[in-house]
């Protein structure tokens, strides 16, 4: 399987993202830049934490304008895989890729520690290695991820089960304590915390290789034909 | 030539925890009238004469860009302006 890591400029989290892909997944993985308008020949699209374009405006919303982003949703309305973490979420925010919008964390501090999560909904492609309702240990590092959407929004998003992970105590403010959400196909994952650092015990969690892992499989699952 | 002056400010319905720790600054500085601070965010745009429909556009650029319709509301005011 063949990712593309987007990089904007003040991404910070993509070699991060890049080695748990190629290191600890093992898989294939491209840094792609900003400006890039073709990305066919990935099977999955990875949008890593930073701060791109400064958070200037608001967090995301100059990325969402550049020339890649139309690629990733190309690759979003064929069905691959998109995962945006932490500054990737809030710009498939921004891009209407995934509903709702972020606000400051309700203590206005910088958030940068493990938290402990809630695998709310494990039949997607992202969180099949996990188990219902598995208590996960993932690091953020966020001043802007307290997760808002109307309550019509909301509700859609329960009853769709697009909500994937929760805190498991209030973290930032954010409505229903939501930490990640999929898109109503379940091909698109946003999510504040950080599954790329904590990808082998030395970092002090492994417990987000088994992202990595289940997008893998979904694909395995689904292109490679058995002998 | 036209100044346009654009005011983004978070919906009534979403918290402003800045306006709130603003607000909670001021009462204790002794000003304890000032009941509730909402932070915004102003931008001036200058138009040249080539832009024929000014306020179309505007409002264009306050939808795509300017603003995050889920959390924020804007307002503008377009100001003819003479040529530097």
């Amino acid at each position: 399987m063949k990712f593309a890591v987007i990089v904007f400029p003040g991404s910070n989290c993509d070699v991060d993202m890049y080695h748990a892909v190629k290191d600890e997944l093992g898989e294939q993985v491209d840094l792609v830049w900003h400006d890039a308008d073709n990305l066919d020949q990935y099977d999955g699209i990875l949008l890593p934490g930073g701060f791109s374009y400064g958070d200037y405006l608001r967090s995301g919303a100059i990325a969402h304008m550049s020339k890649v982003m139309a690629a990733v949703k190309k690759a979003a309305e064929a069905g691959k895989p998109v995962l945006g973490v932490c500054n990737g979420f809030q710009i498939l925010l921004e891009s209407g890729l995934l509903p709702g919008a972020m606000l400051r964390n309700k203590n206005l501090k910088f958030l940068c520690r493990t938290v402990e999560l809630s695998v709310v909904n494990n039949e997607t492609m992202f969180t099949s290695l996990y188990e219902k309702g598995e208590k996960i240990n993932i690091p953020i590092a966020h001043g802007e991820g307290n997760y808002y959407c109307d309550e019509e929004t909301l509700a859609k998003l329960q009853a769709n089960n697009q909500i994937a992970f929760t805190y498991a105590s209030d973290v930032n403010g954010s409505l229903s304590d939501i930490a990640g959400i999929t898109n109503e196909k379940g091909n698109v994952l946003g999510m504040m915390p950080h599954p790329e650092r904590a990808v082998d015990n030395l970092l002090g969690s492994a417990d987000g290789l088994k992202l990595f892992q289940s997008i893998v499989k979904h694909w395995r699952d689904s292109h490679v034909v058995k002998a | 030539m036209y100044k346009v002056k654009v005011y983004v400010t978070l919906r009534e319905s979403v918290l402003d925890p800045q306006g709130k720790a603003v607000q909670q600054s001021l009462s204790s500085l002794g000003y304890q009238g000032v009941e509730d601070v909402r932070i915004g965010k102003y931008m001036e745009l200058q138009f040249d004469d080539s832009v024929t429909d000014v306020e179309g556009t505007v409002k264009e650029v306050c939808e795509k860009l300017l603003s995050n319709p889920v959390i924020e509301d804007y307002r503008y005011e377009i100001e003819e302006s003479a040529k530097q």
